[in-house]
């Protein structure tokens, strides 16, 4: 599947023609536990990434946020 | 645009930074130099000497509050300015309450959780207000890694690696290139891009 990922073109390892935040993140190994996802610039809240659905071409954004300030 | 002009323009603005450690202390100095007209601040923390390795206070305001002692720097450095100052720790009810009306919000954080917590309240309540965000600043060097990356409303600045710890402590240059680059972002967002 096709997606804009981080502002990037990526190409994700499935068959599948849609998937949630949760898979997501699976196939792309992001272990990280404070994330910001948008899905086409709407915010998604951590509670529904098993039900938020992401389809080829959409634009997706994952951030990693990190302590120091 | 003449300074007379930028400052007429910023005089009506109101900025909320939350946060008034090494980000937001220097941000928040930064946007009243300039003459940004309100500031709404927030911090639960006092201030301790090991702060002064990178955050705009001074020897003599160790143990007062952030929130309190920033207010007192900017009217140092700008009386025009009005700063609201909240000695609190912030949760996603305070910032609907106290950024509401703010053209831009600065997210200044410390803590990744935090960090986390406001930039969901800020895209899930405020969608339509900038949000400025600080994430990675540890050490030193690296100029060229320190980024700012848009995401819709969202800004990130920052080199979004450099997590702090002991061995990575956050040191006042990095810190504060880091504090002025979001601030510099927060007055594009204000006055329209110049460059």
């Amino acid at each position: 599947m096709k997606i804009v990922l981080n502002n990037r073109e990526e190409i994700l390892e499935t068959n599948l023609e849609e998937i949630n935040v949760d898979k997501l993140l699976k196939i792309k190994k992001f272990s990280f536990t404070r994330l910001i996802v948008k899905i086409n610039d709407r915010f998604i809240p951590k509670e529904n990434y098993g039900i938020a659905s992401i389809h080829p071409n959409d634009k997706v954004d994952v951030i990693h946020m990190i302590s120091g300030g | 645009m003449n300074f007379i002009k930028i400052k007429e323009r910023l005089k009506t603005k109101t900025v909320g930074v939350a946060g008034c450690g090494g980000l937001g202390s220097n941000a928040a100095v930064a946007l009243a130099r300039v003459g940004v007209g309100n500031l709404i601040i927030a911090d639960f923390d006092k201030i301790e000497v090991s702060n002064l390795n990178r955050q705009y206070f001074f020897h003599d305001q160790i143990g007062k509050f952030k929130a309190e002692a920033l207010k007192e720097n900017i009217s140092q450095i700008n009386p025009e300015v009005t700063v609201e100052d909240h000695v609190i720790t912030l949760n996603p009810e305070l910032i609907i309450k106290m950024f509401a009306g703010c053209d831009v919000i600065v997210e200044a954080f410390d803590k990744s959780e935090m960090k986390e917590m406001i930039v969901g309240t800020v895209l899930s309540q405020f969608p339509s207000t900038p949000l400025v965000c600080g994430v990675g600043l540890a050490g030193w060097g690296g100029n060229n890694l320190i980024k700012t990356e848009q995401f819709g409303n969202l800004y990130i600045v920052g080199d979004r690696a450099n997590e702090t710890s002991e061995e990575n402590p956050p040191l006042a240059p990095r810190v504060g290139a880091v504090a002025n680059m979001m601030a510099n972002i927060v007055l594009e967002l204000l006055l329209g891009k110049d460059k």
